[in-house]
């Protein structure tokens, strides 16, 4: 008796524990924010993998790379940012609560990357060595906003 | 009975003596830096390959405000504490009475103007490595730099940490000016040692300690627990550390990691520091951690 009641406890934690994380809160919205991030990723890789010299230079394909980034860095997404869509409501977001507290600059970040994007877009077709210095400017917004609003990873 | 007192005071005063005498601080020679000319413009290269601005600015310091060392950040360790110091050009709360000399004895001896030691959370331990002529020049950069009037927060340091003449003997035992990684280098791999294990401090934070708090040069840059925090410092040794050296480079260039994540913690303030340098700089860094000894 006292295993098949230890068992039926196992069993609703695990249930309950199952439910938890298909109906966690803003669950979506996360999903669909970190879709966004990673397509900014994506076009930075082949940026990146150019200015390191992984892959040969070429102005069109940087171009490319380059635009989606603006246009990714440029969307509106205020819908997918919630406030309390942050790390204590859901383990799945590194997003801390200080985006949405007062005194937080994080649309100044985000402005941030869209100037930074702007430059590389302006850069990237031109050649390598001005692809390669307006990384540096993406890269710092992207940091810069990380560091501030981003859990560190463990 | 008199001569017996006599001899017990000679034998505590030549024992006093000698434990001074051990523990001492050891200022360089007062003519240590004759004939050296001060070059500010250079002195700024020192400035950000020994990371000075990413201790003594304020917490969170951006642009500008990089350059107002005004002490305050503090440090977490298993001895206490540690707040660092105001190094603005200021007279009073600052350094900005400081000569090059004074400078010299801080950043390569650990000791102050006023002939104390000073705790090795100030990495004099790796400072201890570099040339008089950087010293000499970041003076003079330093000296370009606003003064602040903030005063110096004192440390928080219990007994026995907080007897600063026992410094001494932990210098005895481990201030070692000599270079980690020997053997043949070219030179891209000599200045990425110099930067390394001289101005950038590496191994203060990427090398493990032993039980007084020294790096273990047997261990060297293999990663460290971060005192107060929960996880690691990184492991730099070619063992755990397979970036490629044009991985190193963007990664301390850009602060994209390999797989273009943005770079963390305190590191997101050291790779800031590093892009004021030279592209050869960053190149030197990566091509030395290629030649560390592997460590798990």
């Amino acid at each position: 008796m006292k295993t098949f009641l230890l068992t039926i406890t196992a069993a609703t934690i695990l249930i309950t524990g199952v439910a938890t994380a298909q109906d966690a809160p803003f669950a979506r919205e996360i999903k669909v924010r970190q879709g966004i991030m990673g397509y900014r990723t994506m076009n930075v890789a082949i940026l990146g993998a150019m200015a390191k010299g992984e892959v040969d230079y070429n102005a069109e394909q940087a171009q490319k790379a380059a635009d989606n980034l603006l246009t990714a860095a440029s969307i509106d997404m205020s819908m997918l940012w919630p406030e309390g869509s942050d790390d204590f409501a859901n383990p799945d977001t590194r997003a801390l609560a200080k985006i949405w507290e007062g005194g937080s600059d994080v649309g100044a970040k985000a402005q941030a990357l869209v100037d930074a994007a702007t430059a590389m877009q302006a850069a990237a077709g031109i050649d390598l060595a001005s692809l390669q210095g307006a990384l540096k400017g993406v890269g710092d917004a992207c940091t810069a906003c990380h560091e501030a609003y981003r859990a560190s990873a463990n | 009975m008199r001569r017996i007192l006599l001899s017990l005071t000679i034998l505590a005063a030549t024992g006093a003596a000698g434990a001074w005498f051990v523990l001492r601080p050891e200022p360089l020679p007062a003519d240590a830096l004759a004939g050296l000319e001060a070059d500010a413009v250079r002195g700024e290269q020192v400035f950000w390959a020994g990371g000075c601005a990413a201790c003594h600015s304020a917490e969170k310091a951006e642009g500008a405000d990089r350059l107002v060392l005004k002490g305050g950040r503090r440090f977490p360790s298993p001895f206490g504490t540690f707040v660092a110091p105001n190094i603005s050009n200021d007279p009073a709360a600052g350094i900005g009475t400081w000569t090059a000399l004074g400078l010299a004895n801080a950043m390569l001896r650990g000791v102050s103007p006023e002939g104390r030691h000073y705790y090795p959370v100030f990495p004099y331990a790796s400072y201890a490595r570099a040339t008089l002529q950087d010293v000499v020049d970041l003076r003079a950069f330093l000296a370009t730099l606003p003064a602040d009037p903030s005063p110096s927060a004192p440390h928080e340091v219990a007994f026995p940490y907080n007897i600063r003449l026992g410094l001494g003997l932990w210098k005895r035992l481990h201030l070692d000016d000599g270079w980690v990684v020997a053997g043949d280098l070219n030179q891209a791999e000599t200045r990425g040692r110099y930067l390394v294990e001289a101005l950038g401090h590496c191994g203060e934070c990427h090398t493990p300690r032993g039980g007084l708090g020294a790096m273990d040069r047997n261990r060297w840059l293999a990663g460290a627990p971060i005192p107060g925090g929960k996880s690691r410092f990184p492991n730099l040794t070619p063992a755990k550390l397979t970036w490629s050296e044009a991985d190193i480079v963007a990664f301390l260039t850009t602060g994209f990691t390999p797989d273009y994540d943005s770079v963390g913690g305190a590191m997101a303030e050291v790779v800031d520091g590093l892009s004021h340098l030279a592209p050869s700089d960053r190149a030197a860094i990566a091509a030395y951690l290629k030649r560390v000894v592997p460590a798990e």
